[in-house]
């Protein structure tokens, strides 16, 4: 391994910033003449707009602007979309109701967007905003997913009857009937996905900058995916041509999904400041990213696994009601579809699975992907009825997935649900897990609890994910409006350093690092010598951005590519310099040699003749960059072993997570550290689902319950144990380096994990996340 | 926020002075809950009168009868404190309960127990405790202090200067967190002084009360075995999202029972 190469535990580079306060966020950035901006939010849940007067807000000190949504259409500015089209079990394509940045007519949920007021100072937009005054009729509040298409509840969208978006089938109906018809048990459940609020550390915020000299303009954004923000700004909301508009998202603390989508407040912004000709500024408090940032999961499902007399799975049958929250976000429509009914075969070998999806609005926050998106949907309700069919036949959870999971020698295997896994060691997996967990020794564990008066259970969590997202012709083909491929530029500087640019966009996750390692590996070059570059439209080729666990699979393998034609450019120059058949050059780990001797040129040596091309090869370029654009040909396959223990409070209901393990398959590990510490967070966040975390909004008045941190429980440091995490490497086949992907694992396989464990304490069949202790008690009460 | 006129006295007359000077004057002692308050525009005081440079307010003494914390003292401060720990160590065990260290080093008992949040811990000291809250112009007897949700028995412009805690031969609180906040969903104070037993209940109604039904029987057998059968009702208990009613009179019941132990 050569040092900071592949492999090894480098220390972030990025940390040195962070941990100094010298990062550079959005807020920190000010730009000359800047103004603020305050949104006027709705306090109803769903109510008409009659009218609204701004006429006090436009008069009151230093605002030098109040816009509507009529000021937005009156100059063309595009409603905010959904780029992936699904199509009905019908064959009809979704409803996708208009999404004005600026509501025309009608709110649609608490903080959905009126008007926005700009002023000279923070202070003087927020009181003038409160001087806006809204006609509203307030109408019925439809809150309730479950009860979101029933006769009677409140129509969200005129013209879209149910508040359905879709009604999405995947699989074969009848052969799932026929096997659970024939089934020796089947196991039903009814399973609620509680609705998550992401909290990532830095708010949003948005400054827009228009320059009449380039008319052009700037947007600085906390976005994980300029590019895409910058296409979809352009070409759908009609902003500015895109070679008119330079996206920057500069260091961004955290995103976990909340921010690939593109927003009302960021568009507004920009529209904004050509309109008051000054750049205009908006950092959301929290009590706005509670109200209105995308949340997650919130799905309610009646799933039945029907097993023959020796274990076997034969069947799965899965039927969901989806909230999108009040519109379709961005990428909403694939969440609950594509990256979910796609999952249902999990490790196991189901050969007839099927999965009906009803799309649901409600008068509540859009609904996208949040770390995981789709598949911890999938693997929650997958895991807890394999667990609980173990239960209800007798037989060991770790002997029934033993028994159904995909052999090692299946692969590729192509799922009941379109998937072709590529590779994957579900069994040695979950082995090495029952070893770390000492899953022999969890009898004894109990009955030591019991005697200290305590309820001790175990769960297990054997989880796949699709990651490395996405095959463009794969996406394409099932209704995505984008391709998902990811784009590098790899450049020499004249003296020898490398700078790299990467379409990927680093939130938190260590791409600086991470890719700096690639690189320094593949090209020699010392890693302190690596510069990595992102976050910016104006550098650097066009780049889909960062989630579903896609950077290192996609954006790692285009700089790889492009890596590997520096390698081929310099072996042409080397042969040149050192007079030897281009045939006859060796590369290996920076140094490029003519084979069978001493004669050799660096990497370093090879980039300054491509820069000072002296004596170069004829017909060749000069300059040493290269520019590469990966498309995977399958998603990676991320897939593992969690497993949790809990001691239960019989007086309190309280719950302790008090031993957690992990095995995680993630193929290639590049930085250990890094690639644990991200399975820590998710793990983290996964616990946190599971029994803490829960986004309510009440069912009378619409209004969200848990806006602050007071109602919102956020995992803490001692609401989680250390955590016993291992990796086991089985290389994806299909990508350079073998990886896989790694940043969604924890908040994916973790919640069924903690909640099988719960409920084997308990020895209840299911309790709804989170587990709370409330609830627990309820439970211990009904026992 | 909104605008306000920002004042620090200097003295108790002269924040008196101030508070009653001012159309809408609040004082701000620690800030923790008031300064949230104007951040969200929930509240629209005309003026702030800080007791942050009121010496005379701040510090514990403690005597054969018990310790008395001065308005301005910080729960870090109380819970510091050697001399309260010896002298009540269930008392400086709450203080170092509360909130995180921020609000603790913030947080004081003047602002805690005028402010009455229905959560909060230090009513449960004060009426466990049966201690005597004075004012720039009276004495009040704990029990007669706090009236009801965010209420308390002071005047407008009313100044606590001092807590008086008196001794006791056991005590202890117990408190059951709301896992979001950290607030007491329950807390109980528990307390066997000269003048008997104590069973005072936080968190789990609109206003700290005691359960006189505890009380008979642990001044009888002071033991989390006397008082294992006894439970509260549950109506006009709080409920919300994190803890209906029916929870909470459970808790009151299991806090009572480890406060007891822990005595």
């Amino acid at each position: 391994m050569a040092e900071n190469g592949i492999g090894a535990r480098s220390l972030r580079k990025e940390d040195a910033r962070f941990l100094r306060g010298t990062g550079n966020y959005v807020d920190d950035i000010n730009r000359p003449g800047q103004a603020y901006a305050a949104f006027v939010r709705s306090p109803h849940a769903h109510a008409r707009i009659n009218g609204t007067d701004t006429s006090k807000a436009a008069a009151a000190s230093g605002v030098v602007g109040v816009f509507t949504g009529d000021d937005l259409a009156a100059d063309g500015v595009g409603g905010l979309i959904c780029g992936w089209m699904v199509t009905d079990k019908n064959g009809e394509n979704m409803k996708a109701p208009p999404h004005p940045a600026l509501a025309q007519g009608k709110v649609n949920y608490v903080g959905d967007h009126v008007a926005v007021v700009i002023a000279d100072s923070l202070a003087e937009a927020r009181d003038a905003a409160e001087l806006v005054e809204v006609d509203y009729e307030v109408l019925p509040a439809n809150v309730d997913t479950d009860k979101a298409d029933a006769e009677g509840t409140p129509r969200i969208h005129d013209d879209i009857p149910d508040n359905m978006s879709y009604d999405w089938e995947l699989g074969d109906a009848a052969a799932v009937d026929e096997a659970v018809r024939n089934a020796a048990h089947v196991t039903t459940l009814e399973i609620v996905n509680n609705r998550l609020i992401p909290n990532a550390i830095e708010p949003r915020a948005a400054i827009g900058e228009y320059d009449p000299a380039s008319d052009g303009f700037t947007l600085y954004t906390t976005s994980q995916n300029p590019h895409v923000a910058r296409l979809v700004l352009s070409a759908f909301c009609a902003i500015a041509p895109e070679h008119k508009l330079r996206v920057v998202a500069p260091d961004v603390g955290g995103g976990f999904g909340s921010k690939i989508f593109i927003y009302a407040e960021e568009t507004v912004c920009a529209w904004a400041s050509r309109k008051v000709r000054r750049p205009v500024k908006w950092t959301a408090d929290r009590s706005e990213s509670f109200m209105s940032d995308a949340h997650g999961r919130d799905h309610v499902t009646r799933a039945e696994l029907a097993l023959d007399a020796d274990g076997g799975f034969t069947a799965l049958r899965v039927v969901t009601k989806a909230s999108m929250g009040a519109y379709l976000s961005t990428f909403a429509s694939c969440v609950p579809t594509y990256l979910y009914g796609t999952l249902l075969a999990g490790q196991y070998t189901t050969p007839a699975i099927y999965c009906n999806v009803k799309a649901l609005f409600t008068n509540t926050a859009p609904v996208d992907a949040y770390r995981g998106a789709g598949r911890p949907e999938a693997t929650y309700l997958l895991e807890r009825l394999v667990e609980v069919a173990a239960r209800e036949t007798g037989r060991d959870p770790a002997e029934l997935r033993r028994k159904n999971f995909i052999p090692p020698d299946a692969f590729p295997y192509t799922t009941p649900v379109v998937l072709a896994y590529d590779s994957g060691s579900y069994e040695a997996v979950l082995d090495k897990a029952c070893g770390i967990a000492d899953y022999k020794g969890f009898a004894g564990r109990k009955e030591e609890a019991r005697q200290r008066g305590r309820l001790r259970g175990i769960g297990f969590s054997s989880y796949i994910e699709a990651c490395g997202i996405a095959p463009s012709a794969a996406v394409g083909s099932l209704g995505a409006g984008v391709g998902l491929w990811e784009g590098a530029q790899v450049r020499f500087n004249p003296t020898g350093s490398v700078t790299v640019f990467t379409g990927s966009h680093a939130h938190g996750q260590g791409h600086e690092t991470t890719f700096a390692q690639v690189v320094a590996d593949k090209l020699g070059v010392d890693f302190d010598n690596i510069e990595v570059v992102h976050g910016d439209t104006d550098k650097g080729p066009f780049g889909m951005g960062t989630y579903g666990s896609r950077s290192i699979a996609v954006g790692g393998s285009a700089i790889v590519s492009a890596c590997d034609k520096l390698i081929e450019k310099g072996r042409k120059i080397a042969a040149h310099t050192l007079e030897a058949s281009e045939s006859d050059i060796e590369y290996d780990g920076g140094a490029f040699s003519v084979a069978g001797t001493d004669r050799s040129m660096s990497m370093g040596e090879v980039a300054f003749a491509a820069y000072v091309p002296h004596n170069y090869p004829e017909g060749l370029e000069p300059g040493f960059e290269e520019s590469a654009f990966y498309d995977p040909v399958n998603f990676t396959f991320p897939a593992g072993t969690q497993v949790c223990e809990v001691e239960i409070d019989p007086d309190t209901g309280e719950v302790e997570i008090v031993k957690f393990s992990a095995v995680d398959d993630v193929g290639t590990v590049i930085n250990p550290t890094i690639v644990e510490g991200q399975v820590h967070g998710g793990v983290t966040q996964g616990i946190g689902q599971a029994v803490l975390e829960n986004g309510v909004y009440d069912g009378d008045t619409g209004q969200l319950v848990s806006g602050s941190y007071n109602d919102y429980t956020m995992p803490r440091a001692d609401d989680v144990p250390a955590y016993d995490v291992e990796m086991y490497e089985t290389p994806c086949p299909h990508n350079p380096l073998g990886v896989k992907g790694c940043g969604e694992v924890g908040a994916i396989a973790a919640p069924p994990a903690v909640i099988n464990a719960i409920t084997d304490a308990l020895g209840t069949e299911n309790i709804d996340m989170p587990a709370t202790p409330e609830r627990v008690w309820q439970a211990l009460a009904r026992a | 926020m909104y605008d306000f006129t920002y004042h620090r006295a200097s003295g108790v007359a002269d924040a008196i002075g101030k508070v009653n000077a001012a159309a809408e004057g609040l004082f701000l002692a620690g800030g923790h809950t008031l300064l949230p308050t104007l951040k969200l525009r929930l509240a629209r005081p005309s003026d702030l009168i800080d007791l942050q440079d009121i010496g005379d307010l701040r510090g514990i003494s403690v005597s054969g009868d018990g310790v008395t914390v001065k308005a301005m003292t910080t729960h870090a401060t109380v819970a510091g404190s050697k001399e309260a720990r010896a002298a009540i160590p269930a008392l400086a065990n709450l203080a170092g309960g509360i909130g995180d260290p921020h609000v603790r080093a913030r947080g004081t008992i003047g602002g805690s127990i005028s402010n009455n949040d229905p959560a909060a811990d230090y009513p449960a000291a004060v009426v466990g405790l049966g201690a005597t809250v004075k004012t720039d112009k009276r004495e009040i007897a704990g029990d007669d202090f706090f009236t009801g949700m965010f209420e308390t028995a002071l005047d407008d412009g009313e100044l606590v200067t001092e807590v008086s805690f008196p001794r006791a031969d056991r005590a202890a609180y117990y408190k059951f967190k709301n896992p979001a906040s950290r607030f007491a969903i329950v807390g109980v104070f528990v307390a066997r002084t000269g003048g008997g037993v104590r069973v005072a209940v936080t968190g789990a109604g609109p206003c700290v009360f005691r359960v006189g039904e505890m009380e008979e029987a642990l001044a009888a057998d002071f033991s989390s075995d006397a008082i294992k059968d006894i439970q509260i009702p549950e109506d006009g208990l709080n409920s919300d999202i994190h803890a209906q009613a029916d929870y909470r009179a459970h808790l009151v019941n299991v806090c009572a029972r480890r406060a007891v132990d822990a005595c």
